[in-house]
């Protein structure tokens, strides 16, 4: 069905389901709650895991298959989110034009890039587009300010020409940005009990378009230029010596990278329309890099999950501070509880990078293949109980390859 | 007229004259050793007929077209496929997406952006691919890693690679280099049962003499970058010239 196998048809649906159902699985603790802190599905942070799970996504079909490591991917975000804001300052508030031109025009900067940037392979290429992003960045600053807004940032005015909608709604205020009349910020709560749970338009236009991202990257996967792109990863040397010339393959992979990330871009913008230049930061780049190795390079749904694990760790961690954490060790005697604080101190509210970096650390050293390796350890372990005394099944050795991605 | 011709090439590195005025025709059908001790410039003349060096001077044709300064893509397309005195192979993919890539390179090109079609409905490759695995007996290993393989079967699955594009000609880069004699005797029984099968154009470069003697149907001789002697194997043999080439003076 639609053009997969089972199993991936399998991963596809429950991609889907994740998403449909995550304003409810992403809040399982009650309101009331002390644990309510940690749940994660409010629109806003529920959008941001789902945006940048489609950079990562992208960001997997070079990285992941042709073990291009870019440094620079933070560039065609910034650029796609500058797009998207400049197609609703000129053309219309509704978001499906300004995500078409976030996608093209990231697409065409990253082919400029990409041409220049594969002529070197390894850490060269690393540095070369960790400099072009760096010199977008410094550009969005200084001499491009008319176009960026400079260090404010571009955003939305009453005076835009908006050709095909209105200047100011008839209060006087900006427009919203809206997909075929329907305002993205809308959002209903609907109330279980001690359970609340916010169904938003946005987020639920940002999960629709991250399935179809996802679907993609899955048939691109699983098709002849995607085996060629893991066999640019391989070996290129026998590539050329059996008629292939990898570097178109090599630009196209980074080029379809380059416009997830422009998608990625326009939907923050689609979300909330201000685009700043600190989003083409290194560090950003840096991001969706751990993302992507924390999840699993090369696996499908690897990177939706690193995205997942940071963006939560992010918007968490960062929230708990001292008195938190002082509120939940209070029962514990004075002195215990103190130590505790202070053990713990480092690693939360600012210092949550701490943790990431920790976490990052542990995994890269005992999971090299990110949670996907973990998840499916775990599931072998759960296997081989329930199978005890069954003599292993020949073809599951490690000898014998299974499909990326799985 | 040979279907590859090599007329009065010259290669030098610096001060060194790796190639000096060779001339070579390896006829359509047929197996061309080409032999000579260590630095005797088989490898830069290899070299120069895949695209990986370009001569100084001199022509080398295939089908009564320049190959010179074509890419070694390029000129794989033509029809010339290689084989590495180590084999190599897409280590990280299955023996079966390793015999399927040079079937998509054969029918795509150099290129083609195919990106959502599925591999699973490319029945036609996949059985050319399975059938070559078949023939060189390797089907069963067909969902190993590459990687996994031993070194005999690596060599089985590269020449499953070469082999799988029905090229016009094989060239070989010392296939038998730092194998035990077993093996050795293994990969010429390969050689000879592709020969039979096929009736493929060879040229193989190549130290030991004694691989050669069985599968050639000509040799040359290359000593310091010239062709000593071209001739039939076995009067390569008592060849005092080559004798020489091989023992040093002295001992002559």
């Amino acid at each position: 069905m639609l053009g997969l196998n089972k199993a991936d048809l399998r991963l596809f649906l429950i991609v889907i389901a994740m998403l449909v159902f995550a304003p409810i699985l992403l809040n399982p603790f009650p309101d009331t709650s002390g644990m309510a802190q940690f749940n994660a599905g409010y629109p806003d942070l529920m959008q941001k895991l789902v945006i940048f799970g489609i950079f990562a996504i992208g960001f997997n079909i070079l990285f992941g298959l042709t073990g291009y490591l870019s440094f620079g991917h933070a560039a065609f975000l910034g650029i796609g989110s500058y797009t998207g804001v400049w197609m609703m300052k000129l053309l219309t508030m509704n978001v499906i034009p300004a995500l078409i031109a976030s996608v093209v025009v990231a697409g065409a900067v990253s082919l400029l890039i990409g041409y220049v940037s594969l002529r070197r392979s390894g850490i060269y290429f690393s540095i070369l587009t960790l400099a072009f992003a760096q010199m977008f960045y410094s550009l969005a600053y200084s001499v491009l300010t008319p176009i960026t807004g400079g260090e404010s940032g571009l955003s939305l005015s009453t005076d835009d020409p908006r050709i095909f909608g209105v200047q100011a709604t008839d209060g006087g205020n900006i427009p919203v940005p809206t997909v075929f009349g329907l305002d993205m910020s809308h959002a209903v709560t609907l109330d279980f009990g001690a359970w609340s749970f916010t169904i938003s338009t946005g987020y639920y236009f940002a999960a629709i378009i991250m399935a179809l991202a996802f679907y993609l990257a899955v048939r691109i996967f699983r098709s002849p230029f995607g085996l060629m792109l893991r066999a640019v990863k391989s070996n290129q040397n026998r590539m050329n010596y059996t008629g292939l010339n990898p570097r178109p393959y090599t630009l196209a992979a980074f080029v379809i990278s380059g416009m997830y990330a422009g998608l990625a871009g326009g939907l923050m913008v689609a979300m909330d329309p201000l685009a700043g230049a600190e989003r083409m930061l290194w560090t950003a780049s840096g991001e969706v890099v751990l993302m992507t190795i924390l999840g699993g390079a090369g696996t499908l749904i690897g990177p939706i999950l690193g995205a997942g694990l940071i963006k939560y760790l992010e918007s968490i961690v960062s929230t708990i501070n001292d008195s938190v954490v002082h509120g939940w060790f209070a029962p514990l005697p004075d002195w215990l509880e103190n130590t505790l604080v202070t053990v713990l101190h480092p690693f939360i509210g600012k210092g949550w990078h701490l943790t990431l970096g920790l976490v990052f650390v542990l995994v890269v050293c005992f999971l090299p293949g990110g949670i996907v390796e973990g998840g499916k350890k775990l599931g072998n372990l759960f296997r081989r109980k329930r199978s005890n005394g069954d003599a292993p099944t020949p073809g599951t050795g490690s000898t014998t390859a299974e499909q990326p991605g799985e | 007229m040979g279907i590859l011709e090599v007329s009065g090439v010259n290669k030098r590195f610096g001060g060194l004259q790796a190639l000096g005025d060779v001339n070579l025709s390896v006829a359509e059908g047929s197996c061309h050793a080409i032999i000579g001790p260590n630095g005797a410039g088989k490898s830069t003349l290899l070299n120069c007929l895949v695209g990986k060096l370009i001569p100084d001077s001199g022509t080398v044709t295939f089908d009564g077209q320049s190959v010179l300064g074509k890419k070694p893509f390029e000129i794989n397309q033509m029809g010339i496929s290689r084989v590495f005195q180590t084999p190599e192979i897409f280590g990280d993919l299955t023996v079966l997406e390793n015999t399927l890539i040079p079937c998509f390179a054969k029918r795509d090109g150099v290129f083609r952006m195919h990106a959502i079609e599925s591999i699973a409905h490319e029945a036609d490759l996949l059985a050319q691919a399975e059938g070559m695995l078949e023939e060189l007996g390797m089907i069963d290993k067909r969902n190993m890693h590459a990687a996994s393989l031993s070194r005999g079967d690596k060599r089985r699955l590269e020449m499953a690679m070469s082999l799988v594009q029905n090229p016009r000609l094989l060239l070989l880069d010392e296939p038998t280099a730092g194998m035990a004699r077993a093996d050795t005797n293994n990969t010429i029984d390969l050689l000879k049962q592709i020969k039979e099968m096929r009736n493929i154009t060879m040229a193989i470069i190549e130290h030991d003499m004694h691989v050669v003697f069985s599968l050639s149907d000509r040799i040359t001789v290359l000593a310091q970058g010239t062709p000593l002697v071209e001739d039939l194997p076995e009067n390569i043999k008592g060849n005092p010239k080559v004798r020489e080439a091989y023992l040093g003076e002295a001992q002559v």
